[in-house]
């Protein structure tokens, strides 16, 4: 009950940063923003590294693996891509 | 100590995130943002990797290699314009991701090590919600702009009756689930369900609503990534998964307020249904009053202005006319004319479409400008010229209160002295109603391809 409440409490407190940060990006950023953001999502990797490389079950391993792909997809494709996004943007 | 270790690694690399969220608020320091949160993610995964968990190496390795691979050159290979179907993609990716591990977490911590609590089942039982939805949504939205399925919104008798009752069919075995962790095969009857409410929630978004459904799943895959973040008690994942949750739902409420809609309205798909009376209209607004004029024509009209405002929609995407445009407003800018663009909030398939496509043509982002600031300039605008857009430069979002865009903030483009609209036919747009703008007194119309019209332009330009 008590970790429940330390994580609901972090929960809430990430969604106000989240918030205040957000509301600050100008709207021509905003692709780059949902690709930026959408790779840092991805951070679910971390528990699909765990899953994979703990080996408890066949099928663990499985879903973990796959889990690792997704997510590796989602972390690099979305880095990169926004990279690529955010270099076209040049001033006068 | 350990544990500590890795725990304190956590929190520097959700600082990293943060900052590189902060740093997204401004062009120059965007990049350097970018390259933060990266760094944030290398660390928390090498620091996972040395966790005592891990036995084996071998099947992360393989893992990592192919979805880095896959990731690598779908990155390199997307063309700007199909930056909204790219973002859908790795939306599904992320929320698929969670869904699994949450899964996983299951197996191992129920039905091998025996143990489970409330907050476990409760949060294993959302993230396999939120997650086949957001997995099963993001590659329907991904189809529907790819246009491997239709692009227009589908819609069945009884549709929100089917779609609410999904909806509570999967909150009824999520609550199961949460009661009964240990039944064997329950979160996999769960994830099924969640995935057929994701493609019908999908399913009747269209089109120009698109902008609205890529923000609401990049919100749920946070989400997802949150709800796995309390599956696993990992703070790393709930701060994170916060974050881009609270990211989506920004973006959704922007994108709502644009199209002056509810989410609900939205999310039904529920624009343009009423079809049939807005053809009648058409005749009568139209009749004898669009005039079509001549690349040459148009030309003269460019000749004595001083001041064009430039206003890019969807079409412009369609027929990658970005390049042609950006050589168009330097040649009118050579000529002594100031040139400034003006980007609709929806215009495109997805929140700031428009405003990459124009960066990947070079075009200096202190001359794209919002709509609060460019509307109250038209008045003092010689030529607007309209590429491939249509409702939200429709003056019927102002006077009509009975228009499906009624109240919609609207490029005020029929306040500058010429408008020349670039469009291929008359046809209507997503909201499927006639467009006064196009019959106006100071309008234009050059029917033909974005990119093809834009050629012709600078062609007659350098003649005159």
């Amino acid at each position: 009950m008590e970790t429940l409440v330390v994580a609901l409490t972090i929960f809430v407190l990430a969604i106000f940063v989240g918030f205040e940060i957000i509301t600050k990006v100008p709207p021509i950023l905003h692709t780059p923003l949902m690709s930026g953001s959408n790779a840092i999502s991805g951070i679910t990797l971390i528990g699909a590294i765990l899953s994979a490389g703990a080996k408890l079950t066949l099928l663990t391993t499985i879903l973990g693996f796959i889990a690792v792909v997704f997510a590796t997809i989602n972390v690099v494709g979305g880095f990169l891509v926004t990279h690529r996004m955010l270099k076209m943007f040049k001033r006068k | 100590m350990y544990n500590a270790l890795i725990n304190l690694s956590y929190l520097i690399a959700s600082a990293l995130f943060i900052f590189g969220l902060k740093g997204l608020t401004h062009p120059r320091t965007a990049i350097r943002g970018n390259i933060l949160g990266a760094i944030g993610m290398l660390l928390a995964v090498v620091v996972t990797l040395i966790d005592r968990q891990i036995v084996g190496f071998e099947v992360i390795l393989a893992g990592l290699i192919v979805g880095s691979a896959v990731g690598v050159i779908l990155a390199v290979k997307i063309q700007m314009a199909a930056m909204p179907q790219m973002v859908a993609l790795l939306n599904g990716f992320g929320g698929g991701a969670s869904t699994l591990v949450a899964g996983a977490a299951l197996i191992e911590t129920v039905h091998v090590r025996g143990i489970s609590n409330a907050q476990f089942s409760i949060a294993t039982a959302a993230s396999g919600i939120i997650g086949a939805v957001t997995f099963w949504g993001s590659l329907v939205a991904f189809a529907k702009l790819q246009e491997i399925l239709s692009g227009r919104p589908v819609h069945f008798p009884g549709q929100l009756l089917v779609n609410g009752l999904t909806g509570l069919i999967a909150i009824v075995v999520g609550a199961w689930l949460v009661f009964t962790p240990d039944v064997m095969g329950l979160y996999w009857i769960l994830v099924v369900i969640s995935s057929i409410l994701g493609i019908l929630l999908v399913i009747p978004i269209g089109g120009a609503d698109m902008p609205v459904a890529i923000a609401l799943l990049n919100a749920y895959s946070g989400m997802a990534a949150a709800a796995t973040g309390f599956v696993l008690n990992n703070n790393v994942l709930i701060i994170t998964g916060s974050l881009v949750g609270a990211s989506g739902i920004i973006l959704t409420q922007i994108m709502c307020r644009a199209m002056n809609r509810s989410l609900f309205n939205v999310l039904m798909g529920a624009v343009g249904t009423g079809a049939g009376e807005g053809r009648l209209k058409e005749e009568a607004i139209y009749a004898g009053k669009v005039k079509s004029a001549s690349p040459e024509e148009i030309a003269m009209l460019f000749d004595s202005a001083r001041r064009v405002v430039i206003v890019p929609g969807y079409g412009m995407a369609v027929s990658q006319a970005q390049h042609a445009v950006r050589d168009l407003a330097n040649l009118l800018e050579s000529r002594g004319i100031e040139v400034e663009f003006a980007i609709h909030p929806v215009a495109g398939r997805m929140p700031g479409h428009m405003n990459v496509l124009l960066a990947e043509a070079n075009i200096p982002y202190e001359k794209l400008k919002e709509l609060d600031v460019i509307n109250p300039t038209f008045e003092q605008t010689d030529v607007a010229l309209v590429i491939g857009a249509n409702d939200t430069v429709n003056p019927l979002a102002r006077t009509d209160s009975s228009s499906p865009i009624a109240g919609m903030p609207i490029l005020n483009v029929d306040k500058a002295r010429s408008v020349v609209v670039i469009k291929r036919s008359l046809s209507p747009g997503f909201a499927g109603i006639p467009n006064p703008l196009f019959a106006g007194d100071n309008t234009l119309m050059l029917f033909e391809d974005g990119k093809k019209a834009i050629l012709d332009l600078i062609a007659a330009l350098k003649e005159s």
